[in-house]
């Protein structure tokens, strides 16, 4: 299932705005990897690229070429929307559909897609909240609102939602930076058990949880404010953390600026 | 409060507001203010209510009577003249109802779909000009958009005066109202949404039609009610377009249509009492209608609201 995925020479831009610049980089199937840096060296506009999320922006556009597997996803023949069925997204707020269920909500790609047959949707959703690790919390009131649930709850709920349309790949922009210390330690737990079946990256502010959840780790840092954001350095988590190459790889995850 | 020892630190460092001078007291100067700028408001509020609850009161005590007679609410004026007490007003609320109806169902596509245009798709300059046509419909006169209907309708096409020509000047007036609150509504639904839909493989059209439109429908249906309301009270289009009749007529396309403002309008002139008791009361319900309108808008943006 899982998918490698391959960046090259890739720059983004917000209209004449670069925010990254330059980026190549792969990341193998079935490993988590974390994308740490400070505010605005553009590790989300990065993230976004992956799914074809960016160009929703008035003027977001790329250069360079991203692949997953063989296949370029920039290609001109490719549908962005296609794309991101195969490359699922979680965000750093839990978004659950206010007007509906909890059911509804795991459903809502696979039904907004065509799928109505409503025993395998039934099947489908236990199977995606079970994978989530909320299936026990919530199987009680499947068909209240996805809304009344903790944020915790929802982000998984969210997590549930965006592997029911089975992706080969799962974007996650800080998913535990509006949560409460436990829900985050769920989410990690997760996230260390989705990586046998999924290609994940996971952007992130906490050193600890970088630290905890990825297999490997990409710094990100930007020259001054204004500059693009640029990869400094890219390797297996522990080395990261214990022995960079990059000085300033060393001083960011020692805490010393960002 | 002294300021006469400035010898400490923690003396100097107090600036009148800071915590180290305590709480103190409200000076004078502002005290005053606040008094005055209350007693302006609240002058401002009672000029503005006074008209209001006059005009309720007059239309009350002078036509509040009739409704409470069951014939008000079932029969038409056919057959009754000025000196006969009686006959009731349901050929006029049947046919505003109607008009609304028929209006409402022209103008709540078009309206809405302004809106989703203008703020899902719009870009430059085609989405400018959109929404400055709607500015400008928005400040078209009633009484405009009923001589421009019958320049074309009546002028241009030669066709009768009928109820359909009162419903496209209505629609005129009611587009603006729509694409605006529509537009409102479109736009308090979080764009994370929208996001969550796109992240899932979902087109955008999809998304607009399954995830925005409904989460914002209950805001959308109270703009319309309050458009609605807003046309139902109209009565230049009527006097132009849509003369009165005392039978009771519901062709939109032949003949005379009669309506509440148009019963009014037709009786106004008159002093004998059950004609002057008909016109007020022919006010009262209209005022009733617009009234049963606002607060189900209300209600519906009360109860429908998003959650979160
Ligand atoms: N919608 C946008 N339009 C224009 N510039 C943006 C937009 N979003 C982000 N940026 C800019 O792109 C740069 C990278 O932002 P972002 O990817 O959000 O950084 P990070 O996630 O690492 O904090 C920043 O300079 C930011 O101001
Ligand atoms: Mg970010």
């Amino acid at each position: 299932m899982a998918k490698r995925i391959d960046l090259k020479d890739l720059n983004v831009f917000y209209g004449a705005f670069k925010a990254v610049e330059d980026v190549t980089m792969t990341v193998e199937p079935r490993s988590v990897t974390a994308f740490i840096g400070p505010s605005g060296c553009g590790k989300s506009t990065l993230l976004r690229t992956l799914n074809r999320m960016h160009e929703v922006i008035p003027g977001g556009r790329i250069e360079g070429s991203v692949h997953l597997d063989d296949d370029d996803i920039y290609a001109a023949n490719v549908d962005p929307v296609a794309v991101r069925r195969t490359v699922g997204m979680v965000f750093q707020r839990p978004n659950p559909f206010p007007t509906m269920s909890i059911a509804d909500n795991v459903a809502a790609g696979l039904r907004l897609n065509g799928l109505k047959n409503k025993k395998v949707l039934a099947e489908k959703v236990e199977a995606s909240l079970r994978s989530a690790n909320l299936w026990n919390e919530v199987k009680d009131r499947l068909s209240k609102p996805g809304a009344g649930l903790s944020g915790g709850q929802q982000q998984r709920l969210c997590i549930a939602r965006a592997i029911a349309v089975e992706p080969q790949v799962l974007l996650m922009d800080e998913p535990c930076s509006a949560l409460d210390p436990i829900s985050t330690l769920a989410i990690e737990d997760l996230v260390t058990e989705l990586k046998s079946t999924y290609t994940i990256l996971i952007v992130t502010h906490n050193m600890q949880q970088a630290a905890r959840v990825s297999d490997r780790t990409a710094f990100f840092n930007l020259a001054a404010t204004g500059k693009a954001g640029r990869l400094i350095e890219m390797d297996d988590t522990q080395k990261m953390f214990s022995n960079p190459t990059q000085r300033t790889t060393e001083d960011y995850v020692s805490g010393r600026f960002g | 409060m002294s300021v006469t020892h400035m010898s400490s630190d923690s003396d100097l460092n107090a600036w009148p507001g800071s915590p180290a001078s305590g709480f103190g007291h409200r000076s004078r100067g502002r005290t005053l203010r606040n008094a005055l700028a209350r007693a302006v408001m609240w002058t401002a509020f009672a000029v503005a209510m006074v008209p209001l609850a006059w005009i309720l009161w007059s239309v009350v005590s002078k036509g509040g009577h009739m409704l409470l007679d069951s014939h008000w609410w079932a029969n038409s004026q056919r057959g009754i003249t000025n000196r006969i007490v009686g006959g009731g007003a349901v050929h006029a609320i049947q046919g505003t109802l109607i008009q609304g109806l028929v209006t409402a169902l022209m103008a709540v596509p078009i309206g809405v779909m302004t809106a989703i245009y203008l703020v899902e798709y719009g870009r430059g300059r085609l989405a400018k000009v959109v929404s400055f046509t709607v500015d400008i419909l928005t400040g078209i006169p009633s009484i405009v958009a009923a001589l421009f209907v019958y320049a074309v309708w009546v002028t241009a096409f030669g066709f009768q005066r009928v109820a359909f020509a009162v419903c496209l000047a209505l629609v005129l007036l009611m587009i603006p109202v729509v694409v605006r609150s529509t537009e409102e509504m479109l736009k308090l639904v979080p764009n994370e949404l929208r996001e969550a839909a796109y992240a899932l493989g979902v087109p955008k059209w999809k998304t607009i039609m399954r995830i925005v439109l409904p989460t914002a429908f209950a805001g959308i249906i109270t703009g319309v009610l309050l458009g609605l309301a807003r046309i139902m009270g109209e009565t230049a289009p009527l006097l132009i377009l849509g003369p009165y009749t005392k039978n009771i007529a519901t062709d939109l396309f032949g003949g005379l249509m009669p309506t509440l403002p148009t019963m009014i309008n037709q009786d106004r002139t008159e002093v004998l009492q059950p004609a002057v008791d008909r016109v007020w009361g022919a006010a009262a319900t209209l005022i009733l209608l617009i009234l049963a309108l606002n607060i189900a808008g209300r209600l519906i943006a009360r109860y429908g609201k998003l959650k979160n």
